[in-house]
């Protein structure tokens, strides 16, 4: 709980199940701060969009929605950055070989826009080595820089 | 007729057009249920001119772009024509940063989008 946003940036652990629709536990704190530290509603709509992706993505695709595996997620929020770090328990991908979804032949593909949404939203997305945490960070009023 | 919970259905002439009950679609369930409903559309009342009326929506995650594109493709495959109307700037930008404005008809408006059919 943040009673003065613009002293002190808000933090907070979070850890979750592997379940769907568990997102919201993150995203509902997360809209609220950033309402409350005066982010434009556009920049709001694209940090939601990469948090809720990496939220799913970690359940889904990282954890494989097993019970015995958590999410842990890390939010910073301040008036000029947001950073969340979205970490699972599985292991880990190669981010770089996720196909082009914009490329002719994978249009119509019905899946795998989650990471290329998170780069074209926030302005930097990092991988570890491992491929099993992200780290998704916005700075207000820069634009992003979508990887090649 | 089947019983909605995710969208509105109407008929304007030959066109069908749908409005989603939901501000934000992401919830799994949620899609899902909007999947089926989209699909039975198709497959279940035989509509071959749908427009989607964006009005209202707020959000929409890559799970629902899913949903779109494969109802898309069974309509195509059932020679029907889809267009969509009515998208916030936000939205429109994940249409853009996929590309998937290339896929769709997207429309202003429904007044543009009807007289398109």
């Amino acid at each position: 709980m943040s009673d003065n946003p613009s002293a002190e940036p808000w933090q907070r652990t979070v850890v979750l199940p592997s379940e769907r629709g568990t997102s919201r536990l993150v995203t509902d704190d997360l809209l609220e701060q950033l309402g409350l530290y005066g982010w434009p509603q556009d920049e709001i709509f694209g940090i939601h969009l990469a948090a809720e992706e990496a939220l799913v993505n970690a359940a889904v695709h990282g954890n494989k929605l097993d019970p015995a595996k958590r999410v842990h997620v890390e939010c910073h929020v301040s008036p000029d950055l947001v950073r969340l770090t979205v970490t699972d328990e599985g292991p880990g991908f190669d981010p770089e070989a996720v196909p082009d979804c914009t490329r002719a032949e994978r249009l119509e593909f019905p899946s795998g826009r989650g990471v290329m949404l998170m780069r074209s939203f926030m302005t930097r997305v990092e991988y570890n080595p491992r491929g099993n945490s992200v780290v998704l960070e916005k700075r207000r009023g820069v634009a992003p820089s979508p990887a090649e | 007729m089947a019983t909605h919970r995710r969208i509105d259905v109407s008929k304007t002439g030959d066109v069908s057009v749908v409005k989603f009950l939901d501000r934000k679609i992401l919830e799994e369930a949620a899609i899902q249920e909007l999947g089926a409903e989209l699909f039975a559309l198709v497959e279940v009342d035989n509509r071959k001119a749908i427009l989607l009326d964006f009005d209202g929506v707020e959000f929409l995650s890559s799970a629902a772009l899913g949903k779109l594109i494969t109802f898309d493709r069974k309509l195509k495959t059932a020679k029907g024509r889809l267009k969509m109307c009515g998208v916030a700037p936000g939205i429109l930008e994940v249409f853009q940063v996929t590309k998937l404005n290339k896929v769709f008809d997207i429309r202003t408006d429904a007044t543009e989008a009807l007289t398109a059919f």
